[in-house]
């Protein structure tokens, strides 16, 4: 078993069983913390798959972005409504999240029976690029790629999406101004 | 060398606990944190099959995209939950059950 096998294992293992820790404990602020493990594992996989810069914005916007909004949207709405519910979830543990482990199982086995069948190693259009060395190399210079395609090929979907930021970041400074009319 | 499958069944996983988070809990900000996740597993699909293209890398692309989006939809939502809070004092989707005016 190679290093990088082995790195990505452990990636994926830290990032399977923090979400499950995220999903499962009933502290709700140490849940956000366990968040913050997930999104770094997931930015080392990132780093695996050879894509350093989606890895490094992962962790700039992802961590330094929105989990300091949701922490503060935490810290906003009160901690009384933290209590109740954990109290609420201590007394029906069982009935009430079974519909959901029952409609997560089985669509995990849904998802990963499509995987299988699907053996996505095997597809043609991937071993065409195998086979044309078009795939990443570990060698790849990819965030010069991603700099020159971003102003060539992607720069409209670049352009509807930075028009698209500026109208949530009015919409959300509109939706939480103070004032009765909002 | 990584397989593509493996990437594959990790987005799974992710995306099941992200529909679980989304199903079962009883706080906004938790659903919120359950979508990131379906996210997180999307974009990690979109990374892996950018793999294979490296010249349009239409993958990378496109999950900075996604990451970029997810960050907006998080703060409208984020905005969203706290004028929920304001007018209900709770923030539990399964109690949020009147559009206009809430009364007592």
């Amino acid at each position: 078993m190679t290093m990088v096998k082995l790195l990505f294992y452990a990636m994926a293992f830290i990032a399977l069983g923090s979400a499950l820790f995220v999903a499962a404990t009933k502290n709700l602020v140490r849940s956000v913390f366990m968040f913050f493990i997930t999104l770094f594992a997931l930015a080392g996989l990132y780093v695996l798959a050879i894509a350093d810069f989606v890895a490094i914005t992962q962790i700039v916007i992802y961590v330094g972005g929105i989990l300091v909004l949701i922490l503060f949207a935490f810290m906003l709405s009160g901690r009384e409504n933290l209590n109740y519910v954990a109290a609420v979830q201590n007394k029906f543990i069982s009935v009430r999240k079974l519909p959901a482990i029952l409609l997560a199982v089985a669509f995990l086995i849904i998802l990963v029976n499509v995987v299988v069948k699907m053996d996505p190693d095997n597809l043609v259009w991937i071993k065409n690029a195998v086979a044309q060395k078009s795939d990443i190399q570990a060698n790849s210079n990819m965030t010069e790629n991603i700099g020159i395609n971003l102003m060539t090929n992607y720069l409209l979907p670049f352009e509807a999406v930075s028009i698209l930021l500026m109208i949530a970041l009015i919409g959300a400074a509109h939706l939480s101004r103070k004032g009765d009319t909002a | 060398m990584i397989t593509l499958t493996d990437y594959l069944l990790v987005g799974a996983g992710l995306f099941c606990i992200g529909i679980y988070m989304v199903v079962s809990k009883s706080n906004a900000i938790q659903v919120l944190i359950g979508i990131e996740l379906m996210l997180n597993a999307a974009i990690l699909n979109l990374v892996a099959f950018g793999g294979y293209d490296r010249f349009n890398n239409a993958g990378q692309m496109f999950a900075l995209f996604a990451i970029v989006l997810a960050a907006a939809t998080t703060a409208v939502a984020l905005a969203i939950i706290l004028n929920v809070y304001k007018r209900y004092k709770t923030i539990d989707p399964g109690k949020v059950d009147s559009l206009k005016e809430w009364e007592g």
